[in-house]
């Protein structure tokens, strides 16, 4: 057992737990915060993505241990932005969410890109979203909504 | 029961280290899918692990005149952004797993993981890195090759961890970074290759050659390339054929889940002469 402190959402919190736990069984389990999914459990699908310090990564990847002392923003906290009121517009004007499950690591890798380039072409959309798979949409629609949400957003990013 | 022990500082990591062999776990992105267990549970890493994400000392990149001093917990993604990292690294970090791998995942923790296949460790090799390990009461400094011995085999003791890798930064007229995938992010390579050269006017002053994917560690053969320099492009892509079957003997892969030897063969050695029609 170990006591890791970090910011989740905005709040610091300190747990006692096993350093080595996967962090996103931690939010899930632990939390109560099932945004982050589990896909593939091995960092290729994205399904589980979170910003840490500000940044996308796979939480499934990710032990307790490494997340001592930093922030975590999980989709539940980033939906209280006015960035991700429009990238859920956007998304649903596209018709970018069939199944769901891939959505919120789609909106976290968004969010990851937009930070640090508010107007990328359509190459730049693919490279920022090339860690995570959507099985449903055929990524076009989702490439879209991003194209849309910089658009209509601009001057939030 | 397996310890997991969190240090503070490198010091404390380095005296940790004296107990044993120890996982030592960077950004984790190996490790972690290596010892995964049930989901839900926690990882089941069979030995003491040394977690060291956390110790900012050596999270920093630094030129020293023509030296890329490169921290163990500097990541792809800091390696990415880094105005002086080598733009050969830079074509490779561009297809290397995924932003949120890169954001975490290491050079130090590939070469420590020491697998063929590893696509950063490959541009190490042609770049002549060097690797400066760190015990309680010793340092050393071993070149690229020789600190990584086999598949997930390397030449550190117990008690010794990666403090930097330090990359000579020299201007190649010609690079080239090519990795064959299943898919162009996340993909494991079934064969990579990184080719460099540097002319003197038309004669090649200094030319090196790179698979990854294709042996128990990464090829390059220092012995081959200095054969050919001297040369100018147009004699060179002369003996394009003698080049490819110089490396023959050295391509000799597997069949996997990802691939088989037959094509990673085949490819590898396309790679190559492909490139030297290039120059």
């Amino acid at each position: 057992m170990a006591d890791i402190t970090f910011t989740l959402n905005g709040e610091r919190i300190t747990l006692r737990e096993e350093p080595n736990l996967r962090f996103l069984d931690v939010l899930r389990e632990k939390l109560n915060h099932t945004g982050a999914k589990e896909g593939c459990g091995e960092g290729e699908c994205g399904a589980c993505a979170i910003l840490l310090d500000g940044h996308i990564v796979n939480s499934c990847l990710l032990p307790l241990a490494s997340v001592d002392g930093r922030d975590v923003v999980t989709i539940e906290g980033y939906r209280m932005t006015e960035r991700y009121q429009m990238l859920e517009k956007a998304f649903i004007e596209e018709g970018a969410v069939q199944c769901g499950i891939c959505t919120p690591g789609m909106m976290i890798a968004a969010e990851s890109m937009l930070r640090e380039n508010p107007d990328p072409t359509d190459e730049e959309i693919r490279h920022g979203l090339a860690g995570n798979l959507c099985r449903c949409t055929g990524y076009n629609m989702i490439i879209a909504a991003i194209r849309r949400a910089a658009k209509e957003g601009e001057g939030l990013w | 029961m397996v310890r997991h022990i969190i240090p503070k500082t490198y010091r404390e990591a380095l005296e940790h280290l004296k107990s044993g062999s120890l996982h030592i776990l960077a950004g984790g992105t190996d490790l972690m899918v290596q010892n995964r267990a049930w989901s839900e549970t926690p990882v089941a890493f069979k030995k003491d692990t040394l977690y060291v994400y956390n110790l900012e000392e050596l999270r920093y990149i630094e030129r020293e005149g023509d030296m890329l001093h490169v921290g163990a917990l500097a990541s792809y993604d800091m390696l990415e952004r880094h105005p002086d990292t080598p733009s050969a690294l830079k074509r490779c970090i561009a297809l290397l797993a995924s932003p949120g791998l890169r954001r975490v995942a290491t050079l130090a923790g590939n070469i420590g993981n020491a697998s063929p296949a590893a696509d950063g460790v490959l541009v190490l090799y042609a770049l002549d890195a060097r690797v400066v390990l760190d015990s309680a009461d010793a340092t050393r400094e071993i070149p690229i090759e020789e600190a990584i011995t086999g598949p997930g085999r390397t030449a550190f003791e117990d008690g010794e961890m990666i403090r930097e890798i330090r990359i000579p930064l020299e201007d190649f007229d010609s690079e080239r970074f090519k990795k064959v995938g299943g898919r162009k992010a996340d993909a494991i390579s079934k064969v990579s290759f990184l080719g460099a050269a540097a002319f003197d006017g038309d004669v090649i002053k200094d030319l090196r050659l790179a698979l990854g994917a294709v042996n128990t560690t990464v090829v390059r053969r220092r012995e081959i390339e200095a054969q050919y320099q001297g040369l100018t492009a147009a004699d060179l892509k002369a003996r394009s054929q003698e080049i490819r079957e110089a490396y023959a003997p050295y391509v000799r892969p597997i069949d996997d889940q990802r691939s088989t030897a037959t094509y990673r063969r085949q490819v590898a050695l396309n790679l190559i002469e492909d490139y030297i029609h290039s120059l």
